[in-house]
């Protein structure tokens, strides 16, 4: 099932994230449980599954937003759950995240939404802010959209300008939150095309979080199936087509029913029918 | 069976105890976070404008009508014993004792407190507040602190504009409408109110309730389940928790200052 090579081989090479044995739970319900797995440096690492399997909780822990029950997160060679505040702060400006819904501050135009990061965390004369604000707007095509308000903003271009913020301090890692989700066909291109040039552009490790899966299969490197609590295959997107795995291949080709079914658990049907069962 | 309503009365006792625990450490995080805006005045500024300014018109037009009527009302008691002249001191006292600071707080958390609350509400539910923790930007001094600090700062201010305000309602109708004599009205104004006993302890009122309804509003905020209906039902608790914060902080600060 698990490319077992694959694996190996990149275990063995310079991982920004290395998780091992990773627990946490919401309440009484298990999201992971017993999870491994490396981002590798310079790559773009897909982490994909179902709704509700916890992509976006994977995305905090790595952040340090939330705290896990068990296992360690070692980003950049740092603890993560057991840095400190200040620590963590520092981490944290090495990374960049893109949200799902943009979370572009709603007070600021384009602009100063690009500077945010830039004028908490330096102390550079506003001339150079501009100078690079802009060069950020004009990688994702929106320089000339700088002075809109975020309300004024289409999904994909809010979407291109939490991309410009998230590079904004030049990160050594960018976690890209359902970037595809909600998006018309050309807005979603021009996503796809922006997460993998600026990776291999600026020299990024992209970790993408989705379940659209011909666009991150186009643009990943590796690919990790979660489902249940567990990383249930894993490999290139190539290796991963090939798959023994049912699991993989249903949720790779979409098909409606198989080992994930299309009934939720029920009493028997015809019972139920017959029996007048309360519903 | 027969133990649910135990059960539940104690899941509500606990609930209450926890989030009162979480409001604490909120408001300490809150003020770890206020010396930091020494440096960096103009996000203080800013919400001073949004929280204190954009306050002043509802304090402003409340303070004259509810001195207004003190001078209306004053008037009709105070006449019946012949004391009419005692107008302005029986209007004052009202204004800086009690009603200036009382009422600007009900109606700080209604116009000021609730707009805080929904708006931090919505950076939560935005995403916006995540968003600035994953650019290593502390919410708690980037966004609570200064709306803390602006709501703590403007609600003296305010509560001595509305009694000086009132002050001069109550000047309009009682001089200007019945006929008190204007300078009996601020003599025994002058005479009467005594700057430690009654103003004093009216601004210490004003601060105290200043910081309960600021903390009420960027708590509830803060603490908002993320969904429409969440921020919804924060805000409304701002106003609810506000007025019965206010009023019940009343009572005990009254009769700590005023009771013999």
């Amino acid at each position: 099932m698990v490319d077992e090579r694959l694996k190996t081989s990149r275990i063995d090479r310079d991982a920004v994230v290395e998780i091992r044995g990773l627990h946490f739970a919401r309440g009484e319900r298990p999201i992971f449980d017993g999870i491994d797995l490396d981002i590798v440096r310079g790559s773009i690492t897909a982490i994909m599954g179902p709704s509700g399997t916890g992509k976006t909780t994977l995305l905090k822990l790595i952040g340090g937003q939330l705290h896990p029950d068990s296992g360690s997160i070692v980003v950049d060679g740092e603890q993560v759950p057991e840095l400190g505040v200040g620590a963590l702060y520092q981490l944290r400006q090495r990374m960049g995240m893109m949200f799902q819904s943009g979370a572009l501050l709603t007070d600021l135009d384009v602009f100063d939404n690009v500077a945010f990061p830039i004028r908490e965390h330096t102390k550079l004369p506003e001339a150079l802010v501009r100078d690079l604000v802009l060069m950020k707007l004009q990688a994702v095509g929106l320089r000339g959209a700088a002075g809109l308000m975020p309300n004024e903003l289409s999904g994909g271009m809010a979407r291109r300008v939490a991309m410009a913020r998230a590079i904004a301090l030049d990160p050594m890692m960018v976690m890209y939150d359902e970037p595809f989700t909600g998006q018309d066909p050309i807005s979603m291109g021009i996503v796809v095309k922006l997460i993998r040039e600026l990776n291999d552009a600026l020299g990024l490790t992209g970790i993408v979080v989705s379940h659209d899966v011909r666009e991150t299969a186009a643009i990943a490197d590796y690919i990790y199936l979660l489902s249940g609590g567990k990383v249930v295959d894993q490999g290139t997107p190539d290796s991963l087509w090939e798959s023994a795995s049912r699991w993989s291949q249903q949720f790779l080709n979409g098909e409606p029913d198989g080992p994930v079914a299309f009934h939720y658990p029920a009493m028997d049907y015809r019972e139920d029918l017959i029996g007048g069962g309360s519903a | 069976m027969i133990l649910d309503p135990f059960q539940r009365l104690g899941r509500t006792g606990l609930d209450f105890l926890e989030r009162l625990g979480r409001g604490h450490l909120f408001l300490l995080q809150v003020l770890a976070g206020t010396p930091g805006l020494l440096l960096r005045p103009r996000l203080v500024i800013a919400q001073l404008y949004s929280v204190g300014v954009l306050t002043l018109l509802i304090i402003l037009v409340s303070g004259l009508f509810v001195g207004m009527v003190l001078g209306l009302q004053g008037y009709n008691t105070l006449s019946d014993f012949g004391a009419e002249e005692s107008l302005g001191v029986a209007v004052a006292l009202a204004l800086v004792r009690e009603l200036g600071p009382v009422v600007t707080a009900l109606l700080f958390a209604g116009r000021a407190g609730s707009a805080l609350t929904a708006e931090i509400g919505l950076m939560k539910a935005t995403e916006q507040l995540s968003g600035m923790e994953m650019m290593a930007v502390d919410p708690m001094k980037r966004v609570m602190a200064p709306r803390f600090l602006a709501g703590f700062l403007s609600m003296p201010l305010l509560a001595a504009i509305f009694s000086a305000v009132g002050v001069y309602g109550g000047f309009f109708v009682g001089v200007g409408l019945l006929g008190v004599d204007e300078g009996a009205y601020w003599s025994q104004m002058q005479a009467n109110v005594d700057l430690q006993d009654d103003i004093y302890n009216g601004v210490i009122k004003s601060v105290v309730f200043g910081l309960v309804a600021a903390w009420i509003a960027v708590f509830e905020g803060y603490d908002a389940v993320p969904t429409s209906v969440g921020v919804s039902r924060a805000t409304t608790r701002t106003v609810v928790h506000t007025a019965l914060a206010v009023l019940g902080l009343d009572f005990v600060l009254t009769a700590l200052m005023f009771g013999d």
